[in-house]
C-alpha cells in the first residue's frame, strides 16, 4: 500500500464526478507527472466542460458542446484517463479501497477523489414537475431552457441570483422577456451587498426585466402537463412560457456521508482537500473547505476553487509541492457588465464605495477595520486585481485614498 | 491550423497546431500545455493566461483593449510584450507564433 501524498506516481486514481474539478485534477495529475491508472467516473453523457457560459453564451448560441470541452475528446484516451461516462458510483468501501458503480462494477483505488459537485436546490410545491419547470445546471438543463426561449417568449425566474440573473439578461438578449420573483427584499440578497444588488435591478429593470419582491411562491399552474405560471402566495400569478427555478444549490455529499466521512454542508476537508480519510480526497462545490484568511470553513461554488483544490488533491497524490492558497474569487457577465469579485465579506465593517455607480464603473470595498476583506467589482479590472492583492497580503489601506479615483488603484495597493 | 509554439519558464517548448478561432489559451489548454491556468475560460477575467508575445509576432497579434490592458497592470512580472492570450484569436496568420510563459500565473 503507498502512503498517503509521498508521491507514488503509479498509484491507482479514481475520480468520482467529470465536472470542471473532477475533469481538471485528471488533467493536474497528469501535467505533475503522474504515471499510474486514472479512471473519471461522471453521471452525465458528456467529457467535463465548462458550466459558467451555459446561462450565457450557450443560451445566445453562441457556444456549443465542443467550445465548452475542458480538453478535446481525443486528450482522454492519449493522457491514458480511462472514462465511465454515464456512470453511477452507489457506494465507497474505504476498507477494502474500492467503489461500486451502479452497473455492479467495482474497482479499486489507491487515491479517490470525490468531486460530485452541488445539484440545483428543488422547491418542494405543487407543479414543481410541469415540463418546463427547470433549473440550470448541466447542459442538457441549458438546451431545454435555450429551445424555450427566443422572440416574445416570457421567462419567469424563482429566486434572483446570479443564475437567474444572467438567463434574465441572455432572455433579453434573444428578444424575450423576463420576470425575476425573489423571496427577499432585493435580488442577490445572499450573495452581495446592497448597492450592488440595487445596481443589478435598476440595470435589468432599464431592459425590460419585471421584478417582484419580497414574494412567496405557491406553485405552478399549467395546461396540458406544461408550465404557464407561477402562483404567489398573494394568488397573483406570474405568466411565463417557461420558469426557472435558481434557488441555490445543494452538495452532492450523500456518497461521501453513506462512507462515513464527516460532511457539514458539504464533506469537510483540510486545507490540501483531504478528507479525514488520507487516501480520499474531496474537491470542488462539494466541499466545505478551510478559508485561512477568514479563520474559518464555508462552502464555496466556483470554478477558481475547484480549479485550486483540483490542483491541491492531485499536487499531494504526485507529491509536488502545495499549490499557493488563494483567495476565493467569482465573476459574472450580464449584458455588457463585467462583474469581478475577490474575498468574501466576513467581519466586515464597513462598505467604501470607490467609482460612479450611476456611470455603471465602480467596486465596492467591504473592509474590517483598515484591512480589505472583499471587493465586488462592476466593470473595474484596477479595483478588482487590487483589492484580490490587498486581501491576500493583509496589508492596512487608506480610507480616504480608497475612496478617491483621482488616485490610482497602484497607489492606493503600494 | 496554425502551429503556435508555447514556451514554458523552464525552456520546455511545446509546438501546438491550433484551429483558427480559437484562442491562443485555448490552443494551450485544450492541449494541457502547463503554465496557462485560464481560470476564468476566456471571459477577461481573472489574468492567469498571461503570455510574453514574442516580439516579431507583436503587430500580426493585434492590440490590447482597455479591459485587458487594466487586468495585465496588476498581473505580476508584466512586460512591454505581455498578453492575456485568452484575448489573442488565433488565425492563419498567426503561423508560427511563439510565446513564452511565465513562471507563474498567480
Amino acid at each position: 500500500m503507498s502512503e498517503a501524498g509521498t508521491g507514488d506516481l503509479t498509484a491507482r486514481v479514481v475520480i468520482v464526478g467529470a465536472g470542471h474539478a473532477g475533469g481538471s485534477a485528471a488533467a493536474f495529475l497528469r501535467q505533475y507527472g503522474h504515471t499510474g491508472p486514472i479512471v473519471l467516473i461522471g453521471d452525465e453523457p458528456l467529457l467535463p466542460y465548462q458550466r459558467p457560459p451555459l446561462s450565457k453564451a450557450w443560451l445566445k448560441g453562441e457556444a456549443d458542446a465542443d467550445s465548452l470541452q475542458l480538453k478535446p475528446t481525443t486528450w482522454y484516451e492519449e493522457a491514458g484517463v480511462s472514462l465511465r461516462l454515464g456512470g453511477v458510483v452507489v457506494s465507497i468501501n474505504r476498507g477494502a479501497k474500492t467503489v461500486t458503480l451502479a452497473s455492479g462494477e467495482h474497482l479499486p483505488y489507491d487515491y479517490l477523489i470525490l468531486a460530485t459537485g452541488a445539484r440545483a436546490r428543488a422547491l418542494p410545491i405543487p407543479g414543481a414537475d410541469l415540463s418546463g419547470v427547470l433549473a440550470l445546471r448541466t447542459a442538457a438543463d441549458a438546451e431545454a431552457l435555450k429551445e424555450a426561449l427566443g422572440p416574445g417568449k416570457r421567462l419567469a425566474v424563482v429566486g434572483g441570483g446570479y443564475v437567474g440573473l444572467e438567463a434574465a439578461a441572455s432572455t433579453v438578449a434573444l428578444g424575450g422577456h423576463a420576470t425575476i420573483i425573489e423571496r427577499e427584499s432585493r435580488v442577490l440578497a445572499r450573495v452581495a451587498c446592497e448597492t450592488l444588488s440595487v445596481f443589478f435591478q435598476d440595470y435589468h429593470g432599464e431592459r425590460g426585466v419585471t421584478f417582484v419582491l419580497n414574494a412567496g411562491v405557491e406553485g405552478f399552474e399549467g395546461r396540458d402537463g406544461h408550465v404557464t405560471g407561477v402562483r404567489l402566495s398573494d394568488r397573483s400569478v406570474i405568466a411565463c412560457d417557461v420558469a426557472l427555478v435558481g434557488v441555490g444549490a445543494v452538495p452532492n455529499e450523500e456518497l461521501a456521508r453513506d462512507a462515513g466521512l464527516h460532511c457539514a454542508n458539504g464533506v469537510v476537508v483540510d486545507i490540501e482537500a483531504r478528507t479525514a480519510d488520507p487516501f480520499v480526497f474531496a474537491i470542488g462545490d462539494l466541499t466545505h473547505r478551510p478559508l485561512p484568511i477568514y479563520d474559518r470553513q464555508f462552502r464555496l461554488e466556483s470554478v477558481p476553487n475547484a480549479l485550486e483544490q483540483a490542483k491541491q488533491a492531485a499536487a499531494a497524490i504526485a507529491g509536488k509541492p502545495m499549490p499557493p492558497h488563494e483567495i476565493p474569487w467569482f465573476w459574472s457577465d450580464q449584458y455588457d457588465l463585467k462583474l469581478q469579485i475577490a474575498g468574501l465579506p466576513f467581519d466586515a465593517d464597513r462598505q467604501v464605495v470607490r467609482g460612479d455607480v450611476a456611470a455603471a464603473r465602480f467596486a465596492v470595498f467591504h473592509l474590517k477595520g483598515d484591512l480589505v476583506q472583499a471587493v465586488e467589482a462592476v466593470n473595474a479590472p484596477p479595483e478588482f486585481m487590487a483589492g484580490k492583492q490587498l486581501i491576500a497580503k493583509r496589508t492596512p489601506v487608506s480610507i480616504e485614498k480608497l475612496a478617491d479615483t483621482t488616485i490610482s488603484m497602484k497607489e492606493v495597493a503600494a | 491550423m496554425a502551429k503556435i509554439t508555447y514556451i514554458e519558464h523552464d525552456g520546455t517548448d511545446h509546438v501546438i497546431d491550433v484551429k483558427p478561432g480559437l484562442t491562443v489559451m485555448e490552443g494551450a489548454v485544450k492541449n494541457n500545455v502547463p503554465g496557462i491556468d485560464a481560470d476564468c475560460g476566456g471571459a477577461c477575467a481573472c489574468a492567469t493566461c498571461h503570455v510574453y508575445v514574442d516580439d516579431a509576432w507583436l503587430d500580426k497579434t493585434g492590440e490590447k483593449s482597455a479591459m485587458e490592458e487594466s487586468m495585465l497592470d496588476f498581473a505580476e512580472n508584466v512586460e512591454p510584450n505581455s498578453r492575456l492570450s485568452c484575448q489573442i484569436k488565433v488565425s492563419d496568420a498567426l503561423d508560427g507564433l511563439v510565446v513564452r510563459l511565465p513562471e507563474s500565473q498567480h
